[in-house]
């Protein structure tokens, strides 16, 4: 296509672009790199060092075999890995459903229905009448307050309903003729043709409850039902590993504090390494679902 | 009436359906937003919504009086202005830069990396804030390596805007320019071609092809951002914020939550979460028309 000679200046830029993009995709990762290679590094080489580590600095499993002998953050995994699927069944079902009935063409409250749902995406009670709501209806301290009140996303409800829209209508007046009901169509017909679109739409789900940590931080009060996210807010931003240092093995009554970087960089390796090892695997329906989401938006 | 009935009739299977996602928006949105009559009381525990004293404006008229009103509107402003004058223009140059890579490969992985620092959770994103800027944080080594400022620089007043902005643009570089680099791959190579044969340099391009092809979604998407011009990042704010950066940190949001859940005001507080939504609403509402004044497609 653009087979020209090119010019010096040209290549010049050529040069310059290629660097400034690689430069960007490392500044993009290096902090992920940084954490990585902190965690298997000896701790006391890790207190001495400054800057962005770019090699391990020895190499341990401490950190690791610390946060695995550690009961709180195993139990808040677990809780996290319940609440991820739980509120997937929910969000989804929710999902499709509406998506599927705010598709129909003949519904004569269809159009009202899309128009209360939407307007949610641009005005709220705020945060406490939210927050009255949700504690009078005695979901204080229960598990069902992480996974319910933020169960459907306006925005995939959206991307749901345009791709069940784009189906050929005859498809479903066929499949209506020969007597099937709509929750046949919809488990037999719609689902399956639209599988990429909903692979899409639990992936976003998936990374927002994976996730998410304020409503569990206001609603929750036991620990044994905090999520991992609201453990790390404990360990990264209050910086208070006390919870996990001292309740585990027996190496740690020697030298806690300088084992608290290693838990640190550990906990967040372990945290973020289910999202980075299928992001490979599904980035291209991430940049697909945000286009269709930003077409319809 | 007969029109209703006959649609009941045949279409009672499909309300029954969506009877669910019509419940969960009635009870998490729509319950909370007729909560906002606490907005008109003097919450007491005792009295709930419905027996609470009423106060009218009164509410109102104690935010706009008091010290916070004009540093918390400034402060939300300013985080949100800054972020749009620095990030969108940088999506946006990212996204024309990223075209004019050669290799298709290249490209594709470059995107993709951009696009990572969006999937990390806000609390882990914070958490590395916080150790990278700390006063022996890797970033802040770099920053003293390089002649610049010592010391814990999140909790320095002066550094909590540049570093919440600069961090910002390395969370959101990439999903803000998806948009872009689509529109982008949408142009018709034929303009190129042709421009090729008439020898034309490749900067002319990029300003008299690429720029005016992608400039109606550049609007729709501006416009649509100056719409949630007074809504920032709450969750950010709250887990990187202390009490003294609040001089620079604290915006609208993250005071109702303060003086609601943790220091029970709940009357007050949701009158100043009130007078948010409106702004934001109103604000959105002037955005939206502008959309379709000037770039004939709107929100809604």
């Amino acid at each position: 296509m653009r087979k020209q000679k090119k010019s010096f200046f040209n290549r010049i830029f050529d040069v310059f672009n290629v660097f400034l993009m690689l430069l960007i995709s490392f500044i993009c990762l290096s902090p992920i790199v940084h954490v990585i290679f902190a965690s298997v590094s000896d701790p006391k080489r890790l207190s001495l060092h400054k800057g962005i580590i770019l090699k391990p600095l020895g190499f341990t499993t401490v950190g690791y075999s610390l946060i695995f002998s550690n009961s709180v953050i195993l139990l808040s995994y677990l809780n996290t890995i319940f609440y991820l699927v739980s509120g997937l069944i929910i969000s989804m079902t929710l999902t499709i459903l509406g998506g599927y009935v705010l598709s129909r063409r003949n519904l004569l409250w269809g159009n009202v229905i899309m128009f209360f749902i939407t307007f949610t995406m641009f005005f709220s009670g705020g945060l406490i009448p939210f927050y009255i709501v949700v504690t009078k209806l005695g979901l204080y301290n229960s598990r069902w307050a992480v996974i319910l009140p933020s169960a459907v996303s306006v925005f995939n409800l959206i991307i749901m309903r345009t791709s069940f829209q784009e189906i050929p209508e005859n498809i479903e007046e066929s499949a209506l003729i020969e007597g099937a009901g709509h929750l046949t169509i919809l488990t037999r017909i719609m689902v399956p043709l639209s599988k990429a679109t909903i692979a899409v739409i639990a992936l976003f789900y998936a990374v927002s409850i994976w996730n998410s940590w304020f409503n569990a931080s206001i609603f929750l009060k036991d620990r044994n039902k905090y999520p991992l996210q609201l453990v790390l807010k404990e360990i990264l931003v209050m910086n208070d590993t006390s919870q996990v240092v001292t309740s585990s093995s027996d190496t740690t009554a020697l030298n806690t504090d300088i084992y608290k970087p290693l838990v640190k960089y550990c906990t967040i390796v372990v945290s973020l390494l289910p999202v980075l090892c299928f992001y490979p695997f599904s980035q291209k329906y991430f940049i697909k679902g945000v286009m269709i989401g930003a077409i319809k938006g | 009436m007969e029109r209703i009935k006959k649609d009941w009739k045949k279409n009672k299977i499909l309300y029954l359906m969506v009877l669910p996602v019509v419940i969960y928006f009635l009870v998490f949105c729509y319950a909370p937003m007729a909560g906002i009559v606490l907005a008109f009381q003097r919450y007491s525990i005792k009295g709930g919504i419905f027996g609470s004293k009423w106060v009218g404006l009164q509410n109102f008229i104690d935010f706009f009086n008091s010290y916070y009103f004009f540093r918390l509107l400034k402060n939300t402003f300013l985080l949100s202005f800054y972020d749009l004058i620095i990030c969108f223009p940088a999506a946006i140059v990212f996204a024309l830069l990223l075209n004019e890579l050669t290799s298709e490969k290249l490209k594709k992985f470059v995107q993709s990396v951009s696009y990572i620092p969006n999937l990390i959770s806000m609390v882990v994103v914070c958490g590395l804030i916080i150790d990278f800027f700390s006063s022996t944080g890797a970033v802040t080594n770099v920053i003293k390596m390089l002649g610049g400022p010592n010391g814990n620089l999140l909790g320095m007043p002066q550094y909590f805007r540049s570093i919440f902005i600069g961090t910002n643009l390395w969370q959101y570089l990439g999903s803000n320019s998806i948009i872009i680099i689509a529109a982008i791959s949408e142009i018709d190579q034929e303009l190129y071609e042709a421009a090729d044969i008439d020898g034309v340099g490749r900067f002319r391009k990029i300003i008299h092809i690429t720029l005016p092809s992608i400039s109606s979604t550049i609007l729709v998407l501006l416009i649509l951002r100056l719409g949630f011009l007074f809504s920032v990042n709450f969750e950010k704010i709250i887990l990187l914020y202390s009490p003294s950066t609040y001089s620079v940190s604290d915006v609208i949001s993250t005071f109702t939550y303060r003086k609601g859940l943790l220091q029970f005001e709940y009357g007050y507080s949701t009158a100043v979460g009130l007078f948010n939504s409106v702004l934001n609403f109103i604000v959105l509402l002037i955005a939206n028309k502008l959309s379709k004044i000037y770039a004939g497609t709107g929100l809604f």
